[in-house]
């Protein structure tokens, strides 16, 4: 596959239901031949719909869907499902219970004849780690499992795009990774445009090369998942994809600094002729020294949240209405009531 | 597959299981109208169901208006109503608490021998209601009239609201049950306050089906003299050349179904009884009876000593009486083939029309899908007498080869049974996670291939189970097979009708008993098939 097959195109799409509320409202999207892109968002923000209607199984209102240049979607074209290549992975692998699990994958491979069909069910359930599985019926499997053969399933007639309809959430959180690195080495290999749906910020970030955050129908952002991370587009994406400090700031006079009431903070991106607004920072950028450094900023500590890995220290300081997250790494020297200082690494966003 | 494939109305069918809903509420299947493949059967089917309600149309109002309007409000009608009504009312209270109560002691309790029990009280379903009233009419003669017509028709129908409810019973979650208890319900107030309203729908469903059967019925209300609608129909029919008269009673029968129908679809609701949440269910753990044991013991054993053993037993006692000079092995056999025979056909045709029609009914809503649905039920609150005359109606005008043919009286099997059908693939349907289609389309399948790979093939084994139900009421059928078999063609029941018109009980028990022998082994597989 070149960089170039298989792009996934969407302009404009909107889509209402009958009861009139609109669900997407003028989307956006474009995903690079052989990506993995993550559709992130809360549940009803017309994520479950985009992808329904990508798979054919909706008819949009307006907009147009694009793949590997081929209209699948647009005015007055509506390709069956049947006809778009599109391999789908539901929720729960939805594999069919009367078939076992060779003539599920092999279930979309009607253009071959029987020696190709085995060879490439064999390759496939080879691909997800299940050789030999092809005997046993669905349910002789674990959910992982299942998942995985959904996955052949899905990628076996040579799809030019798989979508995943968050597939991972019914398996326990331990299971869960492992399947998902499974999932995302499966679909390297084969070169796939992918399109994962999810609402884990989590999943989203470590498994996609590129994330679209969705909001009330809309690309709020779509981004690589550190310039996601590390420069969203406002503060509602930053508190979506993390945990987020937001602070009043005042920008000096050459625009790359700016002061707010945990003392200067450097900017990321020139203020643009902006004087305030509101800074964005994550709580790992903040460190916690002993409460008489000098030209620190000064909290106390309201509670502290321990995770094993790191904590989550929780102060009030003056000047900031909410209370403020700071990530510590390592042993904990303080507790609730305490006093101690703030210092700001690294670079913030401004926004408006 | 666990769903009312028999009577269980579809509404019993507990949602196809708890997985997360797989559609938005106001979201079809891939378009908004069933494809024409299965759109053009399902019309068909539909209206071959209604040809009975063209016949009465043309038949009540020949003589216009007035003259129908005249038979309806007649003094005489209006007590059939009351008559009719009340009948049907008092059986299907009392088959509500025969069947929900042994349905939650087959599933839900530590009942000894509980999945024999499970089976026992399906087999009433494979004992007609005209075989019942006359054993119970030929050992205590007193139970004729209104109390006699009401235990019989209760016990022969019961397991229609049975089988449902067990169904539904084995859908719910325990996690919820226990949910109501942890939150400070008592076992009683968590029945009742959780349980019993998710078996509403299979419990409506199946009462539904206990009222038009009542409604229906002929053979037990003319043998323990009770007049109904039904009966007052035929004495008209039989009366007179004047179709008229039966015609508009006819008609007031049809909209007392229609009425019934709609009160079911009002309960059925738009509220979901899946579970929420991903996960197989656990099975229940069953309820300990303590010492509540024997009298739930002595309680399904008196239901199945009623309804089962006292119809064999008097049975078997005229059997014993009778002498090898009364009965005719020849005749005997000959008709309890033609009755295989006869109702093979009724079946395979019945499931054939029912296909389309419950597939549309499971996986499409909006008007159309309903109107579909509930035209497919129109022939069976119909007694069989109205729907044989019609047939031979239009027959005689249009297609008088058929006429006094067997064709035709399978046709009547599936204008009566119909609905028996449709209910057991929409709830075959239902069972199959519609998002299994949606991905067989998404590997390159056309909707007719999705049908055909997957649809059917994961409903089958409920719509075989909906076949045998309709077997085993086409072999039961009176009233139309009576006025529609070719002359010279006897089933078990015609035989049996014969013989104890005349009075001779000892010659029509081995009828009976062949009969109830046959439409047994069906009912045991279906009562099995469920456990």
């Amino acid at each position: 596959m070149t960089d170039h097959g298989n792009e996934l195109r969407i302009e404009q799409l909107t889509k209402s239901y009958s009861s009139g509320a609109p669900v997407l409202q003028g989307l956006d999207l474009t995903v690079p031949g052989g990506t993995l892109a993550a559709v992130l968002g809360p549940s009803g923000c017309g994520k479950t719909t985009l992808l329904r209607v990508i798979a054919g199984f909706l008819r949009a209102d307006t907009g147009t869907v694009t793949l590997d240049g081929r209209t699948l979607a647009g005015p007055g074209v509506h390709l069956p499902p049947e006809r778009r290549r599109i391999g789908i992975v539901p929720q729960e692998g939805a594999l069919f219970p009367h078939l076992s699990v060779a003539r599920n994958v092999a279930f979309g491979l009607t253009g071959l004849d029987s020696g190709g069909r085995r060879r490439r069910t064999a390759d496939m359930l080879d691909l997800v780690g299940l050789a030999g599985y092809g005997d046993r019926m669905p349910h002789e499997l674990s959910g992982g499992q299942q998942q995985r053969v959904a996955l052949a399933r899905a990628l076996a007639p040579r799809p030019a795009l798989v979508l995943l309809d968050e597939p991972f959430n019914a398996l326990d959180s331990a299971l869960r990774t492992g399947v998902r690195a499974d999932v995302r080495s499966a679909l390297r290999a084969t070169g796939a445009t992918a399109l994962l749906v999810t609402h884990d910020q989590q999943e989203a970030l470590s498994t996609a090369d590129l994330v679209a955050v969705v909001r009330q129908g809309r690309v709020a952002q779509c981004d690589t998942p550190q310039d996601l991370y590390r420069r969203p587009a406002d503060p509602w994406v930053a508190g979506f994809v993390g945990d987020a400090v937001l602070l009043p700031a005042t920008v000096h006079g050459s625009g790359s600094t700016a002061t707010t009431p945990l003392g200067t903070v450097a900017l990321a991106a020139p203020s643009e002729g902006r004087s305030t607004g509101t800074v964005v920072l994550r709580p790992e950028q903040l460190q916690l020294t002993h409460a008489d450094t000098e030209e620190a900023v000064r909290g106390t500590v309201r509670d502290v949240f321990y995770y094993g890995h790191d904590a989550k220290v929780t102060l009030s300081v003056q000047g900031v209405d909410d209370p403020v997250d700071v990530r510590v790494a390592g042993p904990l020297s303080v507790g609730p009531g305490q006093e101690a200082a703030i210092r700001v690494t690294g670079e913030a966003t401004l926004h408006p | 597959m666990t769903t009312s494939a028999s009577g269980g109305r579809p509404a019993g069918a507990p949602a196809p299981a708890g997985r997360r809903p797989l559609r938005k509420a106001d979201e079809t299947p891939a378009g908004r109208r069933p494809p024409w493949v299965l759109l053009a059967p399902a019309c068909a089917a539909a209206l071959f169901a209604l040809l009975p309600l063209g016949y009465l149309a043309v038949r009540a109002f020949e003589r216009g208006p007035r003259f129908a309007w005249n038979v309806v409000g007649d003094e005489r009608t209006l007590q059939l109503l009351t008559r009719s009504l009340s009948l049907t009312a008092v059986v299907v209270a009392a088959s509500l608490v025969l069947g929900v109560s042994l349905a939650w002691l087959t599933v839900r309790t530590a009942l000894p021998g509980a999945r024999t029990w499970s089976v026992l009280v399906t087999l009433p379903l494979a004992v007609p209601s005209y075989v019942a009233a006359f054993t119970w009419l030929a050992s205590a003669p007193r139970t004729a009239g209104f109390a006699g017509a009401a235990l019989v028709l209760t016990l022969v129908s019961f397991p229609y609201v049975h089988l449902p409810v067990a169904a539904a019973l084995r859908g719910i979650d325990p996690a919820q049950e226990e949910a109501a208890r942890s939150l400070g319900h008592g076992p009683i107030r968590t029945f009742l306050r959780v349980t019993l309203p998710q078996l509403r729908p299979a419990a409506a469903g199946g009462a539904l089906l206990v009222a038009l059967y009542v409604l229906s019925d002929f053979g037990a209300v003319s043998l323990m003299r009770y007049d109904t609608f039904t009966r007052a129909i035929h004495t008209s029919y039989r009366a007179s050349f004047d179709r008229t008269p039966a015609a508009a009673l006819s008609v007031v029968l049809v909209v007392m179904t229609v009425a019934l129908v709609a009160a079911e679809t009002r309960t059925r609701g738009r509220a979901g009884h899946a579970r929420t949440g991903g996960g197989a269910a656990r099975p229940a753990v069953p309820v300990p009876l303590g010492p509540w044991r024997i009298p739930a013991l002595a309680w399904c054993a008196t239901l199945v000593a009623a309804s089962v053993a006292f119809p064999l037993g008097t049975l078997g006692y005229w059997l014993a009486v009778g002498n090898s000079a009364t009965w005719d092995l020849g005749t005997l056999g000959e008709a309890a083939w033609t009755t295989l025979g006869v109702a093979a056909a009724g079946a395979a045709l019945t499931t054939l029309l029912a296909l389309p029609v419950g597939v549309i009914a499971a996986r499409h809503r909006g008007r159309g899908a309903r109107l579909l649905e509930q035209a497919a039920y129109a022939g069976h609150a119909l007694p069989g007498i109205t729907v044989a005359l019609s047939l031979v109606f239009f027959a005689v005008r249009y297609a008088y080869p058929l006429y006094q043919q067997l064709p035709l009286l399978i046709g009547a099997y599936a204008v009566l049974f119909l609905p028996v059908a449709v209910a057991a693939t929409r709830a075959a349907v239902l069972q199959a996670p519609p998002v299994l289609e949606d991905v067989a389309r998404s590997l390159g399948r056309s909707p007719l291939r999705v049908l055909r790979e997957v649809t059917v093939p994961l409903a089958a084994p409920g719509v075989a189970a909906g076949a045998a139900l309709t077997f085993v009421v086409c072999m039961k059928e009176l009233p139309a097979t009576l006025l529609l078999r070719p002359t010279d063609v006897d089933t078990l029941a015609t035989r049996l009708w014969t013989e104890t018109g005349s009075g001779s009980f000892a010659a029509a028990a081995p009828y009976a008993a062949a009969l109830i022998l046959l439409a047994a082994v069906p009912s045991y597989l279906l009562g099995r098939h469920r456990t």
